[in-house]
């Protein structure tokens, strides 16, 4: 049977405010409060059960390296240069007056022990897919120089967890300089991820902020039907489009380098987030099959396992106080029989 | 007849639980050996509580993938930290860096009775809540 389309993607980007500050020692997803993140733009579609992701990095001016870690749902078939507009014609239809901002990412390439699946230079970016855990992804950033912050230990644990696919992308800044871009100027990004299960990642969007920092981003979801979303919309995540895709649109977007792959016909869903970094504790799952059963799991909402040394606490705790009950008991008893 | 040893019952379910009250998470109390272990960028435990001049080790183990410090005193030593630079730490006690997945020992005594706070000052490592407190008590 024909995959059902869903969609979508989001994607979280970060933007780097001043990449100065990062010096020369690369900031994976800002430690310090010099890196934060800006509103963010991507577009995630699933069709035929290839999940397609389209995002932008901004050049935000300055030299050496800086960039993110993206967590993924699968292994990319494909890391090409996305088409040239396509986030500002989805912006264009949903948003009149067009607002284009999207972000820059970090990453770096090789491995250690995380694997290197995928290599790829567009532009001034270097995009490595790392396969690992959080573990070795953590070690791999932080032996190419970058400098994590302290919630990446539990972040990247969040999403080990459920796919350990990365995307780390470094954007050079030295390399841009040399190639005439210019500050704002965006380096778009296409993702072909053949996948079975779709969902966007939200809760890397506070990567590095604080607790009380806002977290910013428009998420759109091209898919074949109207999706199923978990969570639902909420305070700090807005449904603020859902219809069916215009033909203009999906004809403009098919019109573009490399989006061919747009189909004839499609849901189009916008998600307008904007809450405080320490709401974000979820991801997205989008179920467009129909079934109405978006997954709890790919929302990061299934409830953690209890720490076993807090278990084990707990049990002890409870034998004592039984046997020092029973023993108190006990004595009573024998005292009163004697 | 009563059989003479079940007197000794109760004394055996009593001194069980003692010893299961004993192993399970009991309340801090002072000694001259603590464990304090850093998992996703946090003390476990935060709060220690030790006797004032004498020795206490402190074995820091770092389960983060990251780099963290475990810098221990007063505010003034804090305030110092947190306008430093000093990239690592590994020759006074009660400062010491401890790598990505590495186990590292202290020694520290402290004279006097008071509260004295144990920070990461990496930077956001505070703010991200990795602060802790060492009671030093008579």
């Amino acid at each position: 049977m024909r995959r059902l389309m869903t969609a979508v993607l989001a994607l979280m980007l970060a933007t780097f405010g001043s990449p100065q500050l990062v010096d020369a020692c690369a900031g994976l997803i800002g430690s310090n409060g010099a890196v934060n993140l800006g509103r963010t733009t991507t577009l995630a579609a699933y069709h035929n059960g290839v999940e397609h992701y389209v995002t932008s990095f901004e050049f935000l001016g300055g030299g050496g390296e800086f960039g993110t870690l993206i967590p993924l749902p699968g292994v990319p078939s494909n890391v090409e240069r996305g088409g040239a507009w396509t986030l500002q014609r989805l912006i264009l239809e949903t948003d009149p007056p067009p607002v284009f901002r999207a972000e820059a990412l970090a990453g770096a390439a090789s491995a250690d022990e995380a694997e290197v699946l995928l290599e790829v230079r567009i532009d001034a970016l270097d995009v490595t897919v790392l396969k690992g855990g959080a573990e070795s992804v953590a070690a791999w950033a932080t032996e190419h120089g970058f400098r994590l912050s302290p919630d990446a230990p539990e972040v990247l644990d969040f999403y080990a967890e459920r796919s350990p696919i990365f995307l780390a992308a470094i954007f050079d800044g030295d390399a841009a300089a040399e190639r005439g871009q210019q500050v704002g100027d965006g380096t778009p990004v296409h993702i072909t991820i053949p996948t079975t299960n779709p969902w966007v990642p939200l809760r890397i969007l506070g990567l590095g902020k604080q607790a009380d920092d806002r977290v910013e981003a428009d998420v759109y979801l091209l898919t074949d039907r109207r999706p199923s979303l978990l969570p639902a919309p909420r305070e700090g995540m807005a449904l603020t489009h859902s219809e069916p895709a215009t033909r203009s649109l999906l004809d403009d977007l098919r019109s573009d380098e490399g989006m061919e792959w747009i189909p004839a016909s499609a849901w189009l869903t916008k998600l307008s987030i904007d809450a405080a970094a320490s709401d974000m504790t979820y991801d997205l799952a989008v179920d467009a099959s129909g079934q109405n059963q978006p997954s709890r799991r790919a929302a990061g909402l299934e409830v953690a396992s209890a720490d076993q040394d807090d278990l084990l606490d707990w049990i002890l705790g409870g034998i004592a106080a039984s046997m020092l009950g029973l023993g108190v008991f006990t004595g009573l008893v024998v005292r009163k029989r004697s | 007849m009563r059989r003479w040893y079940y007197g000794l019952i109760p004394l055996v379910l009593l001194a069980t639980g003692l010893v299961l009250v004993g192993w399970s998470g009991s309340p801090d109390r002072p000694g001259d050996h603590h464990t304090i272990t850093i998992h996703f960028s946090r003390f476990e435990p935060a709060e220690v509580t030790v006797r004032a001049g004498q020795p206490v080790t402190f074995e820091l183990r770092n389960e983060d993938p990251i780099e963290h410090e475990w810098l221990v005193g007063d505010e003034l030593v804090h305030w110092a930290h947190r306008l430093g630079t000093e990239p690592y730490h590994d020759e006074i006690p009660t400062e010491v860096t401890i790598p990505a997945f590495e186990t590292k020992t202290t020694v520290v005594s402290f004279d006097k009775p008071g509260e004295y706070a144990f920070i990461c000052h990496l930077p956001g490592h505070e703010a991200y809540g990795m602060r802790g407190v060492v009671t030093v008590v008579e």
